[in-house]
């Protein structure tokens, strides 16, 4: 039942970027489209799940001084592996997703993780909080990405069902903080009336 | 000329936060006082343009002669860290009153995606290292622009009656977003 708060916190309460706010460069560049912002998201998760699961593991062997550096050669280790990979089995998100790739060791969400979560508790725990996370980091994204390519060209992943054209700003970069700032403010609306 | 078209594409046009979304957390983290904002950015140029000469000179020296560029993430980033944290320390032994101004923005910029991403674009780009600089410096240059508009309208925004559920990033986000627009009327100039 733990694990299970554990593994949904990612998704509303904690969500890392509707609530946090944290991750926002990657959030704000890769979602013109809602294939963009799954493809970055599911990069992410990787990432975070592979440093949450090595963070936690190591965590009794790094000093406690230098574990910032640890941790960040750690993250940046497995952003290696995720730029190899993407380069080799998926050029063209590669391509599209370009600088963000190498800048995912950056985003804020796998360090705060690592020094909030993983450094403190077990591996599973960890395993399962960086699932929890990454999955709230990609289902925002996906969402961000989907409503962003139906609003500016009518359609959702290349399938187009409002004929004609949209409205173009929402795919170029104003669009981007438009629809983040109104997505985190319904957020914050439905919150404030719950409570 | 060519640097004056690199100096203004990197300003106006293809602006590092509001066309290329780098280092969007200081911008909505510092963005409350227009004072902090001029001591974030003054900070952000500083690292920047040390940080562009110290990878630029890594990978032509080290990285690209030994076949490693692939390990160009994590040596970049180590770099980075490593750097600002000497800039503090050296900053904090040579000229107190300038420690004291830029202090407590220092820890932050390591986190701060402009640098890693103005970095790695400027060897995607391939530019020599003069280029490099002037890239560099006016991207920083850029953000601090942007970062103190945005900034000045906070202040204003402060005064003004916004509904509850807006307040705080979603209508700083959204003033981005208009801010974005208004930034998109300088593209074509180069």
């Amino acid at each position: 039942m733990n694990q299970l708060k554990n593994f949904t916190k990612g998704f509303i309460k904690e969500n890392p970027i509707l609530v946090l706010v944290l991750g926002t460069c990657p959030t704000l560049a890769t979602t013109s489209s809602a294939i963009n912002g799954l493809g970055m998201g599911i990069a992410t998760t990787f990432v975070l799940i592979g440093s949450n699961v090595f963070v936690s593991l190591l965590s009794s062997l790094i000093p406690d001084k230098v574990r910032i550096p640890a941790f960040i050669v750690i993250i940046a280790s497995f952003v290696t592996i995720v730029d190899l990979l993407m380069q080799a089995y998926v050029p063209s998100l590669y391509e599209t997703l370009g600088i963000f790739i190498p800048l995912i060791v950056v985003n804020c969400i796998i360090l705060g993780r690592a020094e909030a979560f993983a450094s403190k508790n077990n591996v599973f725990s960890s395993l399962i909080d960086a699932c929890g996370m990454g999955l709230g980091f990609t289902a925002a994204l996906g969402l961000l990405g989907a409503f962003r390519e139906l609003v500016g060209s009518g359609s959702i992943f290349g399938w187009k069902f409002i004929s004609g054209d949209g409205i173009l700003v929402f795919i170029l970069a104003p669009g981007a903080f438009l629809a983040l700032g109104y997505l985190i403010a319904l957020v914050n609306r439905i919150k404030n009336h719950n409570s | 000329m060519e640097y004056i078209l690199i100096i203004i594409s990197a300003v106006f046009v293809n602006n590092v936060v509001l066309a290329q979304f780098l280092g969007i957390c200081p911008f909505l983290g510092v963005s409350n006082k227009i004072s902090t904002a001029i001591g974030m950015s003054v900070a952000v140029t500083f690292v920047i343009t040390l940080a562009i000469i110290a990878t630029y000179l890594i990978q032509i020296y080290i990285l690209n002669p030994l076949g490693i560029s692939f390990m160009q993430t994590i040596t970049f980033i180590l770099v980075i860290a490593s750097l600002v944290q000497m800039v503090e320390i050296i900053l904090k032994k040579v000229s107190k009153p300038l420690y004291q101004a830029l202090g407590i923005f220092l820890p932050l910029i390591t986190t701060n995606c402009a640098v890693l991403g103005v970095a790695i674009l400027v060897i995607k780009k391939n530019y020599n290292l003069l280029e490099g600089v002037i890239y560099g410096a006016s991207t920083a240059i850029g953000f601090g622009l942007a970062l103190v508009i945005l900034a000045g309208i906070r202040e204003q925004l402060e005064l003004a009656d916004i509904p509850e559920g807006m307040k705080g990033v979603p209508v700083s986000l959204i003033t981005a977003g208009i801010l974005a627009i208004a930034f998109m009327g300088f593209t074509g100039l180069v």
